[in-house]
């Protein structure tokens, strides 16, 4: 493989390739934050239901 | 008589008649390294290492790195198969906390695009000459990331290990006074002054706890290769999160990440020979180091202003350079640079999120970086 084509395989499919696996890790976190919410939002809503 | 005290004279004196020109320039190097670490405070527990390697090294007839030598063990022992600086890992996974990345999970992006400086500067590389692997290991002083920079140069190109590293930890070190001319440049005086808000905890203990555990499932299946650097860091991060295993996670950010950093700084130190380090390939690789920090600081930047429109005005574009991997100091400088602009503006948390998100970046690039290049055939 020359290095033209080594260059620009890397460079397009290494920011390509970093981008998209931080972009799913980041939908993951989503996920995660809906799936586990937070614990003291979820007592303040308790409060403020049971005032 | 007389003749066996002048043969014994002359052997004090070997060490004087083999000190050669390129071992006095490395001693200078070795104790301007020791004066930026004492005297400026950059990175001094890397640099104060690495200059009294450089120095002891070059003394002639040291031995220290022949086979046997005391610089050469440690180098077998933890340079060569990549153990350091993935110990270190483990050290930086227990010291980061992640929830200022996980309050807002898109600002990982600007953590992929403090990257991009990484293949830029690789393809740039090849431009002078460097070979794939060669342009592989220059590219990595983009990650900002001395323990990535290590692992890779290790692995593809170990004779440029002394100028890759001594780059990546001086330039990591140098952030401070790299990146606010860039961001001055590239930022608007109207996002300069764009206030985020306050960041509140809205993260859970079980997502904190979950979330390593997710990065390695994620970039383990994408990037394979990169598995044991995903996989320390986020081994540290566990168990800090988990609670329950006080006594490693110390161990692993004190005693194991600071006799690690002593014997990694020695040993990059040493490999810094006059005969083999001074070379105009050196300053080719120093100048394509700092290239590389330039554009992820400016990529970063560029893609905070794409957020900015995306999110209707919310994001300030300054926090984009703050996704490289030089933690915490580059959030510290765009902190520094939101309130020189705005007093009342305080982006330090926002700031941590992406410089988290620049470590995992960091990481996942160089995994998917020998990912494709396994891919490629190239080894």
């Amino acid at each position: 493989m020359d290095n033209v084509t080594y260059g620009i395989t890397m460079t397009v499919l290494g920011m390509g390739g970093t981008i998209v696996s931080l972009w799913i890790i980041s939908l993951a976190m989503n996920i995660l934050k809906r799936l586990f919410p937070h614990q003291a939002e979820k007592k303040e809503e308790g409060n403020v239901g049971s005032h | 008589m007389w003749e066996a005290i002048e043969i014994g004279a002359s052997g004090l004196a070997v060490g004087a008649r083999n000190l050669a020109l390129p071992n006095v320039v490395m001693m200078g190097v070795g104790f301007l390294l020791l004066y930026l670490g004492i005297k400026r405070g950059f990175e001094p527990l890397l640099l104060v290492p690495i200059g009294f390697g450089a120095f002891l090294v070059n003394l002639p007839l040291s031995g220290l790195m022949e086979e046997g030598g005391m610089f050469r063990v440690l180098f077998n022992t933890g340079i060569a198969n990549e153990l350091f600086p993935l110990l270190i890992f483990v050290g930086i996974g227990a010291m980061t906390d992640f929830g200022p990345l996980l309050e807002n999970p898109k600002i990982l992006l600007l953590g992929a695009a403090g990257q991009f400086g990484i293949f830029l500067t690789l393809a740039l590389s090849l431009v002078f000459g460097f070979s794939k692997l060669e342009a592989a290991a220059i590219g990595i002083i983009g990650a900002c990331d001395g323990p990535t920079a290590i692992y890779v140069t290790s692995k593809y190109a170990p004779h440029l290990l002394a100028a890759v590293s001594v780059a990546a930890y001086s330039y990591m070190s140098l952030v401070p006074i790299i990146q606010p001319p860039i961001i001055r440049l590239l930022t608007t005086k109207k996002e300069k002054v764009i206030n985020m808000g306050a960041v509140r905890p809205t993260v859970s203990k079980r997502t904190k706890l979950l979330f390593p555990v997710i990065v390695s499932l994620i970039g383990g299946l994408i990037a394979p290769r990169g598995i044991p650097l995903i996989g320390m860091i986020c081994l540290g991060n566990f168990m800090k999160e988990s609670g329950v295993v006080s006594r490693l996670t110390k161990a692993s950010e004190n005693e194991i990440a600071n006799i690690v950093t002593l014997f990694l700084g020695l040993t990059i130190g040493a490999t810094m020979q006059g005969q083999t380090f001074l070379k105009v390939q050196t300053l080719i690789i120093f100048g394509l180091g700092f290239v590389a920090i330039c554009i992820d600081t400016a990529t970063g930047i560029m893609f905070g202003k794409i957020m900015k429109v995306l999110t209707g005005g919310k994001i300030n574009p300054m926090i984009g350079a703050a996704g490289i991997s030089a933690y915490p100091m580059s959030a510290r400088v765009v902190q520094v640079q939101g309130q020189r602009y705005n007093p009342q503006n305080y982006l330090l948390m926002h700031a941590m999120g992406a410089n988290t998100g620049g470590q995992i970046g960091s990481v996942m690039a160089a995994a998917v970086m020998l990912s494709i290049i396994e891919g490629m055939g190239v080894i």
